[in-house]
Parts: structure tokens; C-alpha cells; sequence
């Protein structure tokens, strides 16, 4: 095996890595938000409900709501999950909305009282008043925090290998039963590229809310 | 007939009263300062007047017509009071402009939405920016259209909330102590703006802590003791000749400073 074939395997595992990513955040960036009204809800039940899912998701470790998600179904209602992909989906899903929420709602919660009541007394409804006065705010507060989640998430995905998906780490490790250990440790620099790929997209969506301080 | 009547209001927060029973009337052109120590309930009756707090009891008359009868409006919709508002214009005392759009788009967000304006409406759009200009030119801000609220001092930003309160043409204007926020020097240029105003008779409530100029700007000063109108009257006999202890305490307590 030479080191471009090493690499362009390696390469299309990371794939699944990307894959993971990109799905995960299309889902779970809308899922997020609906989760954090919830937990600000004015409604008592809507809002102890809410908490308590973010509690037992943020309280248990993703991997053990990886094998939940792909085994519990077959187990439990004898329909098992087909595709490692979409278990593997909805526990990332799940898992980040939740993190993502409680980003949501630090940034909401954040914003001014006076932002709303000037809106009021300017005539604007409820629904204006978060897309038009305060969600721009809100955006810019949560960009550093968010980043880092979304950070932490690239990496996240190497634990999709404990449901048997080939992602890089799973497949570099396979090496090691031909005495390869250096693919091991290469998977690095693809994580490291695409990480900084992200700092540097962050840092020019920071700088173009530095027009304005609040 | 008054533009603003204000009967029996009463509000309380938990089980404090905050205002007990208040009840006074207005002309069109008429300035109204409310003076009053802190925790007197004045605050909260200008917050009521512009429906961010709801009183639990009393009926506000504008122009004759019944705004609304506090009792009674346990299901009123959002929509009728987001109407109803419309007629109270309210200047914070700490600005609050939007910081995200410049001086010109804090002014233009409200009427657009209000009137639904198209983004390929040109001319409604043209019409609307003409009138916060000038607007802003009577503040004298017209230089700072396309600024950000954090480039402009805190009088500035003042100037910019006022002229943001007269874009949608407020029967009665409200302002919450409008220069307590604001550095002495700073002060002048609001009041020069609010007196301006007074002189092209707008109608306008002001609670403030500025004993001289609610002498000199107003035709009727309301002081506040306690969540009730202690006394009532031209400005001469509130600060030249005032008759409850109260008010002679609370006058001598800020005239020491």
C-alpha cells in the first residue's frame, strides 16, 4: 500500500466524517431553536418537559445514544434501523440540538428588555420583533460559542465508528492489523484541515458583524 | 375637549401598589411633567399609558373616545392594542435603538412594517426615507443618517430615539426621564430638542428629574407621592408656592444638590 492510496482511502472515509457533519447541522441549527423556545416557553409543562430532554441528553454520553438510537428500535418494537447512516443521523441530531438550545436561548435571553419594548411601542408585532429587531443580535452573540460546538462536532463524528461506520478513524485503525500504524495518527491533519477550514469561516462571519456594537 | 383624559388608574405589582389611584386630563399642545422621587409609581404610569404594563383598573380617553377600559379587556387581542399604542409615542430613557441598522433604517423599520411596504415599492420607500430626514434635520442629525447608533453619543442616540417616536406621528409623546441616562453636558441638546418641540405644540407627557427645566417647559406639573397624585397644577404654584409637606420636602431634597 502506498502512501497516495493510504491517503485517498482514508480520504473517502473521511467523507462519511463530512457527511455526518453537514447533515447533522442542517438538522440540527432549526431543531436547536424550536427545542429553545421550549425551554423559554411561558407555558409551565411545555417548558419542564423541554429542560428535562435536554437534561438526559446533555446528561448521557453520545455513544450510548448512538447504540440506543440503532439498537432500541429492533429490540424494543422489532423494527430495526437499516441504515447505520440515519441512526447515526438522528442521535447527532438529537445530541447537538439540545447543546444548541441552551446556545439559542444564552443568546436570546441576553438580549436587552428595552429591544422588545421599543419595538412595541413602535407598533411592531411579536413575530417582527424577533426577526426583525432581535434575531440579528442574537446571531452575532452566539457566533463564539457556536463555533465551538460546531468544532467539537467534525471530531464528534469519529464516534459514529461504535455503530460500525467506516469513518477514518474506523478505517485507519483497520491498518494496524497489516502492522500500519502511521495511518493512525495521519488522520489528524484531515481533521486539522477541516478545522481550519471552519476558524477561518467563523472569523470572517465575526467580521462581518463588527460593523456595530451593542 | 381634552386629547388625553386618564381616569382611576390603578396597578400593582404582587402586592404592591404602585399606582392607586391616578386620574388627570390633557390638552392638545399641552406639556405635562410628572416629578416625584423614585419608587413614586411615575415610571410605571407612563409604561401603562403606552401598554407595557397593563393597569388593573381605569379608562383612558383619547380625543374623546374611549382608548380602553383596563377593567374589561381581559381577552383583548394583541393586534387592537398593538393599534391602540400607536397613539402614545414613548422616548426610553436608555435609547434602546435597534444597533444592528444605521440612524436612518432605526427610523424607517417601524412605518414599513406598519404599512407593509414592499422592498420594490421605490416610491413609498422614497417618501418614508424623506420624512425621517427630516425628522433628523429637526433634531439636527441629518449629517449622521447612514451612521450606527455606537458612533454617536448618548445625546445623539437620545436625539435619534425622538425623532424615531415622531415618525409614526404619536398623538401624545411620551418621555421617560430622557436625559437620566445621559452625561451633564449632554443634557442640553436634549431638552433644546423637546422644548423645540413644545414650541411646534406637540403634545407630550415628561417624567423627569430635571426640577428647572419641568419649570420652564411646562404648562401643568403633576407631583407623585407614593402612587398618588400628591398635587397638581401650573408650574409656578408646584415650585413657587407648593402646599403638602411632601412637596416642599421633596423640592428642598433636590435643590440641595
Amino acid at each position: 500500500m502506498s502512501f497516495v492510496n493510504i491517503s485517498l482511502d482514508l480520504l473517502q472515509s473521511f467523507a462519511e466524517n463530512c457527511e455526518l457533519f453537514a447533515l447533522t447541522l442542517l438538522f440540527s441549527l432549526p431543531l436547536g431553536l424550536i427545542i429553545s423556545m421550549g425551554s423559554m416557553s411561558k407555558i409551565k409543562i411545555i417548558k419542564y418537559i423541554t429542560k428535562s430532554f435536554v437534561w438526559v441528553i446533555r446528561g448521557t454520553p453520545l455513544m450510548l445514544q448512538l447504540f440506543v438510537v440503532f439498537y432500541v428500535p429492533g429490540l424494543v418494537f422489532g423494527i430495526p434501523m437499516k441504515s447505520r447512516m440515519t441512526a447515526a443521523l438522528i442521535a447527532f441530531v438529537i445530541n447537538y440540538a439540545a447543546y444548541f438550545s441552551e446556545i439559542y436561548r444564552g443568546g436570546i435571553e441576553s438580549i436587552p428588555k428595552g429591544q422588545y419594548e421599543a419595538g412595541q411601542v413602535l407598533g411592531m408585532t411579536k413575530s417582527q420583533i424577533f426577526f426583525k429587531v432581535v434575531l440579528m443580535q442574537v446571531v452575532k452573540r452566539i457566533i463564539p460559542p457556536m463555533s465551538n460546538e460546531i468544532i467539537t462536532l467534525v471530531k464528534d463524528t469519529s464516534l459514529a465508528r461504535v455503530i460500525a461506520i467506516s469513518e477514518i478513524l474506523m478505517t485507519a485503525t483497520e491498518y494496524t492489523s497489516d502492522g500500519l500504524i502511521w495511518p493512525l495518527f495521519y488522520t489528524a491533519i484531515y481533521f486539522l484541515a477541516f478545522c481550519g477550514g471552519l476558524t477561518l469561516l467563523f472569523n470572517f462571519i465575526e467580521k462581518k458583524f463588527d460593523y456595530y456594537r451593542s | 375637549m381634552s386629547i388625553l383624559q386618564i381616569e382611576n388608574i390603578k396597578k400593582s405589582f404582587g402586592n404592591n401598589e404602585v399606582l392607586k389611584d391616578i386620574s388627570f386630563s390633557l390638552e392638545k399642545g399641552e406639556v405635562l411633567s410628572i416629578i416625584g422621587s423614585s419608587g413614586s409609581g411615575k415610571t410605571t404610569l407612563l409604561r401603562c399609558l403606552n401598554f407595557l404594563e397593563t393597569a388593573e383598573f381605569g379608562k383612558i380617553y383619547v380625543d374623546g373616545d374611549m382608548l380602553i377600559d383596563f377593567a374589561s379587556r381581559v381577552n383583548e387581542k394583541d393586534e387592537s392594542i398593538r393599534r391602540k399604542r400607536l397613539n402614545f409615542g414613548l422616548v426610553f430613557q436608555s435609547f434602546n435603538l435597534f444597533p444592528q441598522y444605521s440612524i436612518l433604517k432605526n427610523l424607517t423599520l417601524a412605518v414599513q412594517l406598519l404599512e407593509n411596504v414592499k422592498k420594490s415599492d421605490k416610491e413609498k420607500i422614497k417618501a418614508i426615507d424623506d420624512h425621517a430626514l427630516d425628522l433628523l434635520k429637526r433634531v439636527g442629525l441629518e449629517d449622521k443618517v447612514n451612521a450606527y447608533p455606537c458612533e454617536l453619543s448618548g445625546g445623539q442616540q437620545q436625539r435619534v430615539a425622538i425623532a424615531r417616536a415622531l415618525m409614526l406621528s404619536p398623538k401624545i409623546l411620551c418621555f421617560d426621564e430622557p436625559t437620566s441616562a445621559l452625561d451633564p453636558e449632554l443634557t442640553g441638546e436634549v431638552l433644546r430638542v423637546i422644548r423645540e418641540l413644545r414650541d411646534g405644540n406637540t403634545t407630550m407627557i415628561i417624567v423627569t428629574h430635571e426640577m428647572n427645566f419641568a419649570k420652564n417647559v411646562s404648562d401643568k406639573v403633576i407631583f407623585m407621592a407614593d402612587g398618588l397624585i400628591e398635587e397638581m397644577g401650573a408650574p409656578e404654584e408646584i415650585f413657587e408656592n407648593p402646599k403638602s409637606q411632601r412637596l416642599k420636602d421633596f423640592l428642598s431634597s433636590t435643590l440641595k444638590d
